[in-house]
């Protein structure tokens, strides 16, 4: 049976950390499942942890009034969910909802800005690789606002 | 003695589109219709995946539609609606006349895939172009290694061939993965654009060939992450669209560089046609 330093090591994000900053990652993750529906984030509530999806997918999800849940996007094995717990407020902008049986690793967000303060090369290492993780949301963000397959009216 | 004219024989040059019959309509989307045609007399077309045709809405005028249906079937085009001759194209029923020129370009590079995994991306009305390499790859499915075909349109409701999409996704042999920009009406699959799909997709960089169709700037980051996952460029073709008006190469309306789309194209291979899409004056 793999442990979560395994686990997480061979993922997308964290693949190449070293493993001194990957036990120290890893120390401050537990594994956890959702089953379909159930929520993993919920807009306004504290951000307080993070998520590594292992198994399955989540749709990140704006709630309109009008309309209902609208599903953003959707983060799937690898991939990382949550960032609103790196910056003060710390308040979750989205909800997130597992698609399906959902398996995910989830680390305490208080346990790893203290370890980030510490360790200013851990802090580093994680910010950038978070740092990476937006500029591709921004990038995909950016893709369907030009709105591509709309017919110029 | 009295004399008569002779009838003036019609002309059959390239220029001279032949009258086909609407034989089939079938509505994909909301402003997205397929047609099947066929000859009014004469021989059907021998058409290869990727070509297309000139297809004259009588009186109002042409324009350049990629065939959609299977290279050994009748031929099929699916059309959106989107100006007066597209609009003139899906309105027409069964037993209508259409003018059909053609076909024209260049064919997708399916024999060249033979023994290679398969990747194919498509956006939107993208599919389209597609589904006749897609149909030659799945008749002749043992000769090639993983298919994998990639699929992202606005909502739900813009997906095309969505019967045909749920009967790929049911097969074995074949990976699927469809996208959307905006997860509506309680989608429960992917939201996200399409080039996303390609870092999850299962093949062998060393030796696929990818053929991605759709909105130009979803096939420059699509081909942006196919070359991150390894791919060289040679081995990534695309599917360019300018204004086609003769599809000969005489007029030059399709220029791009030293190219005309509708002689040497419209399927070209990225490290040929990218540098051409950077100069913003072409």
């Amino acid at each position: 049976m793999q442990t979560i330093d395994e686990l997480i090591g061979e993922g997308l994000v964290f693949r190449g950390m070293s493993p001194e900053a990957l036990e120290l990652l890893c120390g401050c993750g537990s594994n956890v499942r959702f089953t379909d529906g159930e929520r993993l984030l919920r807009e306004g509530e504290e951000a307080n942890v993070f998520y590594v999806i292992r198994h399955g997918r989540v749709s990140l999800e704006a709630f309109d009034s009008a309309r209902g849940a609208v599903s953003i996007e959707t983060i799937g094995e690898g991939e990382v969910l949550g960032w609103s717990w790196l910056f003060p407020p710390y308040r979750w902008h989205l909800d997130a909802r597992a698609i399906g049986l959902v398996r995910a690793t989830r680390f305490d967000a208080a346990c790893l800005r203290e370890k980030c303060e510490q360790d200013p090369t851990f802090g580093y290492d994680l910010m950038s690789r978070f740092a990476q993780v937006l500029i591709e949301r921004l990038e995909s963000t950016q893709l369907r606002l030009l709105d591509v397959y709309g017919n110029g009216r | 003695m009295e004399t008569v004219a002779e009838p003036i024989a019609p002309s059959r040059g390239p220029m001279a589109p032949r009258p086909f019959h609407v034989v089939r309509r079938r509505r994909e989307t909301a402003d997205t219709w397929t047609l099947e045609l066929e000859p009014a007399e004469g021989e059907p077309l021998d058409v290869a995946p990727g070509q297309f045709t000139m297809l004259y809405a009588f009186g109002i005028g042409e324009v350049p539609i990629s065939v959609s249906g299977d290279p050994a079937g009748p031929l099929v085009h699916t059309v959106r609606a989107v100006g007066a001759v597209t609009a003139a194209v899906c309105a027409s029923r069964p037993g209508d006349v259409l003018g059909v020129r053609g076909p024209f370009g260049n064919a997708w590079p399916v024999e060249a895939a033979e023994g290679s995994d398969v990747v194919i991306v498509a956006g939107g009305i993208g599919l389209a172009p597609l589904r006749p390499a897609l149909y030659e790859v799945l008749r002749r499915r043992e000769e090639f290694g993983e298919v994998v075909v990639l699929y992202g349109s606005r909502t739900p409701g813009d997906l095309l061939f969505r019967r045909e999409l749920e009967r790929w996704r049911g097969r074995f042999d074949l990976q699927v993965a469809v996208t959307v920009d905006r997860g509506l009406d309680g989608w429960r699959g992917e939201v996200g654009v399409v080039p996303k799909l390609v870092a999850d997709a299962r093949f062998d960089p060393d030796s696929a060939v990818a053929m991605v169709c759709g909105p130009e700037i979803m096939m420059r980051f699509a081909a942006d992450a196919l070359l991150r996952r390894g791919l060289p460029a040679a081995q990534v073709h695309v599917s360019m669209e300018r204004n086609m008006r003769c599809g000969l190469g005489h007029c030059g309306h399709c220029q791009l560089g030293p190219t005309l789309i509708c002689r040497d194209g419209p399927v070209y291979t990225w490290d040929a046609v990218e540098p051409r899409l950077a100069v913003r004056e072409l």
